[in-house]
């Protein structure tokens, strides 16, 4: 009880002391010179977000930055971890893999949630069609990678099979397969899981565009006698474009951050790691916190670009309109 | 509408029912605290002191019943000097201990079940005082002292011991063969064979590596064991000092031994499938076909006693009993390799300091293996105490002074080899790759300073 007593205590004066700032704050900013109040305005209000994204973002992120360039025992050494990642075969598979991961990835999950968006569009049951692929989305990455990994799951051929497509193996008489143990395949298999949660997203967005088309333009299409497939790549694609593009940018940052899957699934074993589970794997169990933080480094290299473009896209897009 | 609306209630009360469920499944798993502290005798005590309203935090990997067993070793000892021991058990501790120890939280004692994670908090734990050096002098041979002992400073006396190496067998099944119990590895080998030509229903063995990331410690074991066995101590020593590297010839060798019968389809894996099952096989259930009748042996650590299912009556005569992995030479005695805990402390309070001491006595080893589940080294262990024949077993095993023990060699090489690479070098190597690949694999990754 006393515990809770001082807790409470302790939460009481963290916002009496948070209100006393913000309060502060409010009447400097309030008797500031008339001249220059706006400017002391937004600085007044800006700081403390600044402040705080400083100390929780800038901060940490140098202090990675420096530790990618230390060994375990926090001595400098420059460019190892980074000649180590670029050399090493175990390393070098991890950055083959993250490849191959953020190219199917984005590539087929769009392109499957689009066909899906076109063809049940104004369908009959269309709700109970998109719940059907959106659901997935509600489950989060380490609960599809345990039920995956039930799906694949492998027993002898004398066996009763457990694991999904194995059965269907053993019913069209072919051998069980070790689904998760064979590289490089093994990889296709884990992005299966991956497309089959992003499917739904891509799918919701892109339908929600289809039906934002002007309804005028497609009859005009009609008019003009454009087969269903010149509509499709005349009209709908440029149409919905601005929303094509954010779908396919975020699911590239997912994938680019993939980490669950794979530790659930394989946890980065037969060949099947990616950049952020092997950052956390050397950091966190080798003990090589270095190695992590150049991983890390190097992720955060691999998504900035797909988020300059995606920010500035949306400002485009802002622009136009 | 309506149904979004139901829906939107629904949630949140299944989320609730499920985590009424939760607590309620918690509260019956506490209740049940051992209430036959009352008849303590204080004498015993004495000499530590008596303090008031004291308290001491124990920090450790260790949780469930086996932390209750651990709490109720200490209630006496809590009770007649008044320190109040606040335990907190976590699956996270490996990581955690560190950051807490970084972030000025730290608990005044650890229970470290690596003597590897000892060493990388040596910097932020206190040197053992006299006392508790003197009791593991008396209590412990040299080789355990050391597993607690960084550059030279004495950290943390050992606590608990666990043994591996034992192989699993259903005795019925043996006598009913006529199967013998091997006594060298070739025996071992030849029972091996012999089983796989003559039996069509059973397979020799059965193993299963799957852990989660942890995956491939289990073949850890198994090497270590035929390190041991094959080369003795002093070529053991030098591979986990890296005094030879990783891929010598006599730990290719060992390996070899090892994947004679891991990689061969026809000894594994009885009810699992082929060789390479081991790998999804998890390493809990692994033994399960022994008691079916899939396969003949399993080998496993004395923690195994605690996988087979409730009831399963582990005896000689019983339903399943276990033998130590043989050795290669008979003439070279017995070797084991094991695991066990050091205590190290974080704080130098005299209460601290009580504690720790008391952990450190026989007493303490005497009151927490009477409980059951567990095993210690210390030389004033009675055997009689163990919970089981197995335990009793174990423990005259770790006493006799002729038995060579080894710690675990990956918990002793450092994080990224013991850790990581060699149980991913062991995942590989069952998957299909060569030894000289793998053994050249886990020496390259060996950290150069």
């Amino acid at each position: 009880m006393e515990d809770i007593a001082e807790k409470g205590l302790q939460v009481v004066v963290g916002l009496a002391v948070f209100a006393a700032i913000i309060g502060l704050i409010m009447l400097v900013v309030d008797r500031a010179p008339k001249s220059g109040r706006e400017k002391v305005q937004i600085a007044g209000f800006l700081a403390p977000a600044l402040v705080l994204l400083a100390f929780g973002l800038v901060y940490p992120a140098l202090q990675t930055s420096y530790l990618s360039f230390t060994d375990r025992n926090g001595e400098f050494v420059g460019l190892d971890n980074f000649v180590w990642m670029f050399t090493q075969p175990e390393a070098l598979v991890t950055l083959r893999n993250t490849v191959i991961w953020v190219v199917l990835v984005p590539l087929l999950a769009s392109s499957i949630g689009l066909a899906y968006a076109v063809f049940i569009d104004r369908a009959r049951g269309e709700k109970a069609l998109k719940a059907l692929v959106f659901m997935p989305m509600a489950i989060s990455f380490v609960g599809a990678g345990v039920i995956w990994r039930f799906v694949y799951a492998y027993k002898g051929a004398e066996q009763d099979q457990i694991g999904l497509l194995n059965q269907i193996l053993v019913w069209f008489g072919q051998e069980p397969k070790q689904f998760l143990l064979d590289a490089p395949e093994n990889t296709l298999f884990l992005i299966a899981v991956m497309i089959w949660i992003q499917t739904g997203f891509a799918m919701v967005v892109l339908s929600a565009a289809i039906k934002g088309i002007p309804t005028e333009i497609v009859e005009a299409a009609r008019l003009d006698g454009a087969s269903a497939w010149q509509q499709f790549t005349n009209v709908t694609i440029p149409t919905i474009r601005g929303s094509l593009i954010v779908v396919v940018t975020t699911i590239t940052i997912g994938t680019l951050k993939v980490f669950d899957i794979v530790r659930t699934m394989t946890a980065g074993q037969y060949e099947t790691s990616v950049v952020a589970n092997e950052m956390y794997t050397q950091a966190f169990r080798a003990g090589e916190p270095g190695r992590g933080a150049a991983l890390a480094l190097i992720l955060f290299l691999m998504v900035l670009p797909v988020v300059v473009y995606n920010a500035r896209l949306l400002r485009k897009q802002k622009e136009i309109r | 509408m309506a149904t979004i609306r139901s829906r939107k209630f629904l949630l949140p009360a299944a989320a609730l029912s499920v985590s009424l469920f939760a607590l309620a499944g918690c509260g019956a798993g506490g209740s049940d605290s051992a209430g036959d502290s009352s008849d303590a005798d204080c004498a015993d005590y004495e000499s530590y002191g008596t303090f008031d309203g004291a308290e001491v935090s124990v920090y450790a990997s260790i949780v469930d019943l086996e932390a209750e067993y651990l709490e109720n070793s200490w209630a006496d000892f809590s009770e007649c000097t008044g320190i109040e021991v606040a335990f907190e058990g976590s699956k996270e501790f490996e990581t955690q201990v560190g950051v807490r120890a970084q972030g000025g939280t730290a608990p005044d004692l650890a229970i470290f079940p690596q003597p590897g994670l000892l060493a990388a908090q040596a910097g932020n734990l206190k040197p053992a005082p006299q006392a508790v050096s003197d009791l593991v002098d008396e209590g412990w041979s040299p080789d355990w002292k050391k597993y607690g002992t960084v550059d030279g400073t004495f950290y943390g006396a050992p606590m608990l011991a666990n043994i591996k190496g034992y192989v699993w067998y259903v005795p019925a099944t043996f006598e009913e063969k006529g199967w013998e119990v091997p006594t060298t590895w070739d025996e071992m080998t030849e029972l091996t064979e012999k089983i796989a030509s003559e039996e069509e229903e059973i397979k020799p063995w059965c193993a299963g590596f799957e852990s989660g990331e942890a995956t491939g410690w289990p073949g850890t074991d198994w090497v270590e064991d035929a390190v041991l066995r094959e080369h003795g101590p002093e070529v053991y020593d030098q591979w986990v000092a890296h005094e030879i590297p990783f891929d010598d010839p006599r730990i290719v060798e060992s390996f070899d031994r090892v994947g004679e019968i891991l990689k061969n389809d026809d000894f594994v894996n009885g009810g699992f499938g082929d060789s390479r099952s081991i790998l999804s096989t998890a390493f809990a259930e692994a033994g399960q076909p022994v008691l079916d009748g899939q396969c003949a042996m399993h080998h496993q650590a004395s923690f195994q006693a605690a996988n087979w299912p409730e009831g399963t009556n582990v005896a000689e005569d019983g339903d399943v009993w276990a033998f130590m992995t043989p050795p290669v030479d008979p003439a070279a005695g017995t070797a084991i390799t094991g695991g066990g805990e050091m205590v190290g402390a974080y704080a130098d309070r005299p209460e601290v300091v009580a504690l720790q001491t008391y952990m450190a006595t026989a007493e303490f080893a005497n009151a927490r293996v009477a409980q059951g589940g567990a095993i210690s080294a210390n030389k004033g262990l009675d055997p009689a105490l163990a919970g089981s024949d197995l335990d009793r077993q174990s423990i005259e095993l770790l006493q006799d002074p002729t038995t060579v023990f080894r710690f675990d060699a990956s918990d002793l090489m450092p994080g990224a080899v013991g850790s990581n690479s060699f149980w991913s070098g062991i995942v590989n190597w069952i998957n299909g790759s060569s030894t000289e690949e793998i053994t050249q694999s886990v020496e390259d990754s060996w950290p150069s300073s």
